[in-house]
C-alpha cells in the first residue's frame, strides 16, 4: 500500500476525518451547550443576548458538519453508507432537530408576544439538548459496535436497540461537556447580572460532566474491554488518557481563576482530547460488528482508492489555510462581549 | 405509530424503493427552492453594493442591507435543508454511496471544504457586520459569500453531471463490492455534461433572485411605496433578467445537444419520440399516449431533428431503439416538465424584452397591469427550476448512474418501508413549518421595507435595549 510520510493513505484521511469531527464537535459544541442552558435564564434580556452571542456563528459551526460528512462520504464511502442507513432513526431524528433548532432561532425574536418568545426558547433548547445528546448516544453505538452483518447489512432493531445503557451514559456524557464549554462560551460574552448567573450555572455543569464522565469510564473499563486493548498492550499511549485528565482538571482550576479565555482553550482541547481518545481506541476499525468481527468495517475495507484519497489530500491541503484564515477572521471581527443592534436576533 | 421501531424484521419492496425516492425528491425539490434564490439575490446584493461603494449613494446601501436581509432568510432554510441532502446519501442510499464515493466523494469534499466554508464563514460579517467592518470589507465579503454560493452549484452539478454522464473511472470489483474508483479527476470534473449543466443551473439561479427583486419592488411600485429606491433596484434587476432570460437559450439548446449525444433515451423522453430511426418532430404542447406510442399536440414537423442536426428530415434515435427495461417509465411526466421549462423560458424571454422596450420608450413604470405581472411572474423561474430537474433526473431513469447503476438497486437495504415512512411524515411536517416560517418571513421583511428609520418596530425590544447598551 502507497504510503506519504510513512502513513498510508487510509490513515491519513483518518486523521483528517478525526480532525474535522473535532473541529465540529467543539464549534457546534459550544452553542448546543449553550442552547441547553437556554431555558436557565429567565430574563427575556438575558435570553436575547445568549441567543445572540451564537447569532453570528452556529450556521457557520453547522458548516464543520457538512465538510465533516463530506470527507467520511468522499474517504470512507462504505463506512457512511452503512452508519447513517443502520442508524436510520437517530440520524433522522437528529436531522429534524437541526431544522427544528434554526427556526426557533429565526422564529423568537420576531413577535413581542410572550408565549411566543418562550415557545421558542423551549424548542431552541429542547433541540439543542438533544442535538448534543443523540450526538453522544451515535458515539456510544460507534464504540460498542452494531449488528452488521454480511455485505455490511446493519440485522439490529430501529431505535430502541441503539438507547442501550452505554449510549445513554455517553449521550449524557456529550450534553454535560458541551454544557460545561456552552457556559464558558457565555461568559466570554456576557457581562453584569447574566455573567454571574452564569458563573454559577458552569459549576454545575462541570459538576455534571464529571460525575458522567466517571460513570462511563467505569462502565467502559469494565464491561468494554475492547476499548482498552490498545492502551494495556502499547503503555505509551496513556499518555492520551493522562493529558485528557489534566485538561479536564485544568478547566475548573481556571474558571476559579477567572482565565475564562484560558478555561474555553482548556474545554476545547478536552473535547479533542476525547474525541482522540476515541480514535486510538477505534483504530484502525471504523465500525464494529456485534456479529462477528470479520464483519467489522475497519479503515482499509471502507477507503476510496489511493488515487481518489490523494486527490482528497490536495484539495484539504489547499482549502484548510483558507478556512482557518476566514473562520478565525469572522471570530476576530465578533471578538468581545455581546452588542445587541438592530441586525441582532 | 411507534410500534413499529421496536420491530426487528424488515419488510423490503418495491414500495420501499418508491418511498426512498419520494423522500429523496421531496426533500431535494424543497431545497432548492432556496439556493437558486441566495445565489440570484447574492449576484445583486455584490452589484448594489458595488455602486454604493462607488458612488456613495445611500440607496444602494438601503437596498444591500434590505435584500441582505431576506438573503439570509434564503441562505438559513438552504444550510438546514442541504444538511438534510448530504445526509440523506448515506441513510437511504447506501447502495449508491458504496458505488460512487470513490468518485462522487472528491467533488462533494471540494463542495464542503472551497464553497460552503467560504460562505458561511463570510455569512456572518455581511450579516451582522455592517457596522463592525470597513465599506469595502463588507463588500469582500459579500462577494466570498456569492462566489461560495456559485462554488456550491459548481461542485453539486459536477456530482450530478457524472451520475448523467459518467467519465474518468473505472469500475473495481463484483457484485455488492462494485463500485467505480476515480481514475481522472478532471475528466471527472470535466464530464461530457457538466459544463452545459452547470451554466444552466447558474443561469436559472440568477433569474430567480432577479425576479423575485423584480416581484418585490414592483409590488412597492404599484403601492407608490419606497418608489426612489424601487425603481433603481427594478432597472437593475431587469438588465439581469433580461441578459440571463436570453442567455438560457443558448444554454439550454446547448444542454438538449448534450442530452442528444449522451443519453439518447432521454432525449427521446423529452419530445415522446418513439420510433427508433427517424426525423422528431419538436412539440410546442402535447400529451403522450405511452400504450399506443403516439403523442398529440401542437408541433413542429422535424423541429427536434432541425435543432440537433439544422436538417428537418435527419433521423433522431427514438425510444424504441432501447430495450424495455432501459427507458424512463414516465414518459408524459418527462415530456410534460421539459415542455414547461422551455414555454416559461420564452416567456420571461418575451416578459423582460417587452419591459426593456418600454424602459427604452420610457415608459417603463407607467403601465400598472405590466407591473401586477412581474409581481406574480417571480413564481416562473422557480417552476422552471423544479420542472427542469424533475425532467432530468426522471428523464435520467431507471438509472441512477447511468448506464452504471439502476435506481432499484440503490436504495439501502437496511432501511425499511415502515422507517422510510416515519420520516418521511415527520419531514412533511417539518418542511410545512419551515416553509410557513419563510413565508412569514418574507411578508414581514417585504412589509417592513427598506428603509431603517423603522428598524426597531421590528424587534420591540430591540429598540430600547440597543439604547440601554449602547
Amino acid at each position: 500500500m502507497e504510503t506519504f510520510l510513512g502513513l498510508d493513505y487510509p490513515t491519513w484521511w483518518f486523521l483528517v476525518v478525526g480532525g474535522l469531527f473535532s473541529g465540529y464537535a467543539i464549534l457546534d459544541g459550544f452553542d448546543f451547550g449553550a442552547g441547553a442552558w437556554h431555558l436557565f435564564l429567565k430574563k427575556e434580556n438575558s435570553r436575547r443576548i445568549a441567543l445572540n452571542a451564537v447569532g453570528p456563528v452556529w450556521d457557520g459551526n453547522e458548516v464543520w458538519l457538512v465538510i465533516g460528512g463530506g470527507a467520511l462520504f468522499a474517504g470512507f464511502p462504505v463506512m457512511y453508507a452503512t452508519m447513517f442507513s443502520s442508524l436510520y432513526v437517530p440520524f433522522m431524528l437528529f436531522l429534524l432537530f437541526i431544522i427544528f433548532r434554526a427556526i426557533s432561532i429565526e422564529f423568537r425574536g420576531k413577535e413581542p408576544m410572550l408565549w411566543w418568545r418562550k415557545l421558542w426558547d423551549i424548542c431552541y433548547s429542547i433541540s439543542s439538548i438533544m442535538l448534543a445528546f443523540l450526538l453522544g448516544v451515535v458515539l456510544g453505538n460507534v464504540l460498542q459496535g452494531i449488528a452488521i452483518g454480511e455485505n455490511y447489512q446493519y440485522q439490529g432493531g430501529v431505535l430502541f436497540e441503539f438507547l442501550n445503557p452505554y449510549a445513554l451514559m455517553t449521550g449524557f456524557t456529550t450534553l454535560s461537556l458541551f454544557m460545561a464549554h456552552g457556559a464558558i462560551f457565555l461568559l466570554l460574552k456576557t457581562e453584569g447580572r447574566l455573567f454571574a448567573k452564569l458563573t454559577r450555572l458552569l459549576k454545575r455543569g462541570m459538576i455534571f460532566f464529571m460525575v458522567s464522565f466517571a460513570v462511563t469510564t467505569l462502565y467502559t473499563l469494565i464491561y468494554i474491554p475492547h476499548l482498552s486493548d490498545d492502551f494495556k498492550s502499547n503503555p505509551s499511549l496513556f499518555i492520551i488518557p493522562l493529558l485528557t485528565f489534566l485538561s479536564i482538571a485544568n478547566v475548573p482550576r481556571l474558571a476559579e481563576k477567572r482565565k475564562y479565555k484560558w478555561a474555553f482553550l482548556f474545554s476545547s482541547l478536552t473535547i479533542a482530547f476525547l474525541l482522540v481518545l476515541v480514535a486510538v481506541e477505534l483504530y484502525p476499525v471504523l465500525l464494529r460488528s456485534t456479529i462477528d468481527p470479520m464483519y467489522n468495517i475497519d479503515i482499509y475495507k471502507a477507503a476510496s482508492s489511493t488515487k481518489s484519497l490523494q486527490i482528497m489530500m490536495v484539495i484539504v491541503a489547499i482549502g484548510t489555510p483558507l478556512v482557518l484564515f476566514y473562520t478565525i477572521f469572522v471570530y476576530k471581527t465578533f471578538w468581545g462581549k455581546v452588542k445587541l443592534d438592530e441586525t441582532s436576533y | 405509530m411507534f410500534s413499529f421501531l421496536l420491530l426487528k424484521d424488515k419488510t423490503l419492496s418495491m414500495e420501499t424503493e418508491i418511498l426512498a425516492r419520494i423522500q429523496f425528491a421531496f426533500t431535494v425539490a424543497f431545497h432548492y427552492i432556496y439556493p437558486p434564490l441566495s445565489i440570484g439575490i447574492g449576484l445583486l446584493l455584490v452589484i448594489f453594493e458595488s455602486i454604493y461603494i462607488r458612488t456613495k449613494n445611500q440607496t444602494y446601501h438601503k437596498l444591500a442591507r434590505f435584500w441582505t436581509k431576506i438573503f439570509a432568510l434564503t441562505f438559513g432554510i438552504g444550510v438546514v435543508t442541504g444538511i438534510v441532502m448530504e445526509f440523506e446519501f448515506g441513510t437511504n442510499w447506501a447502495v449508491y454511496s458504496r458505488y460512487v464515493g470513490d468518485v462522487f466523494g472528491s467533488a462533494l469534499a471540494a463542495e464542503g471544504i472551497f464553497a460552503f466554508a467560504l460562505e458561511s464563514g463570510f455569512l456572518g460579517i455581511l450579516l451582522f457586520g455592517w457596522n463592525r467592518v470597513k465599506p469595502w470589507v463588507h463588500l469582500v465579503s459579500t462577494i466570498g459569500v456569492f462566489l461560495g454560493s456559485m462554488f456550491s452549484a459548481i461542485w453539486i452539478v459536477v456530482a450530478n453531471s457524472w451520475q448523467q454522464t459518467p467519465a474518468g473511472f473505472h469500475i473495481v470489483g463484483e457484485g455488492m463490492d462494485a463500485r467505480a474508483e476515480i481514475t481522472d479527476f478532471w475528466a471527472m470534473v470535466f464530464n461530457p455534461s457538466s459544463v452545459d449543466r452547470l451554466t444552466h443551473v447558474w443561469l436559472g439561479a440568477f433569474l430567480a433572485g432577479a425576479f423575485l427583486v423584480l416581484s418585490v419592488h414592483a409590488y412597492y411600485l404599484i403601492k407608490g411605496k419606497y418608489v426612489e429606491v424601487s425603481k433603481k433596484a427594478f432597472k437593475i434587476a431587469l438588465v439581469v433578467a433580461t441578459v440571463f432570460s436570453l442567455g438560457q437559450l443558448f444554454t439550454g439548446h446547448q444542454s438538449a445537444d448534450g442530452v442528444a449525444e449522451n443519453q439518447p433515451a432521454k432525449l427521446a423522453a423529452l419530445e415522446g419520440h418513439f420510433e427508433a430511426s427517424a426525423p422528431a418532430d419538436m412539440y410546442i404542447l402535447g400529451w403522450v399516449d405511452k400504450e399506443n406510442q403516439e403523442v398529440s399536440g401542437i408541433k413542429v414537423p422535424g423541429g427536434l431533428s432541425f435543432l440537433l442536426d439544422y436538417d428537418f428530415d435527419a433521423p433522431v434515435t427514438g425510444l424504441n431503439a432501447f430495450p424495455e427495461d432501459e427507458r424512463p417509465s414516465q414518459i408524459n411526466a418527462v415530456f410534460q416538465f421539459y415542455h414547461i421549462m422551455v414555454a416559461i423560458g420564452m416567456a420571461l424571454i418575451f416578459l423582460t424584452l417587452f419591459a426593456s422596450f418600454l424602459w427604452w420608450r420610457g415608459k417603463l413604470f407607467d403601465k400598472k397591469w405590466l407591473l401586477w405581472i412581474f409581481v406574480f411572474a417571480v413564481f416562473l423561474p422557480q417552476i422552471a427550476n423544479q420542472v427542469g430537474w424533475f425532467a432530468a433526473e426522471m428523464g435520467r431513469q431507471p438509472w441512477v448512474v447511468y448506464g452504471l447503476l439502476r435506481t432499484n438497486e440503490a436504495f439501502s437495504q437496511a432501511v425499511s418501508d415502515n422507517q422510510i415512512m416515519f420520516s418521511l411524515i415527520l419531514f412533511f411536517l417539518v418542511y410545512a413549518l419551515l416553509f410557513a416560517l419563510f413565508i412569514y418571513l418574507l411578508h414581514k421583511k417585504i412589509k417592513h421595507g427598506p428603509y431603517e428609520e423603522s428598524e426597531s418596530d421590528d424587534t420591540p425590544f430591540g429598540g430600547t435595549l440597543t439604547h440601554m447598551i449602547n
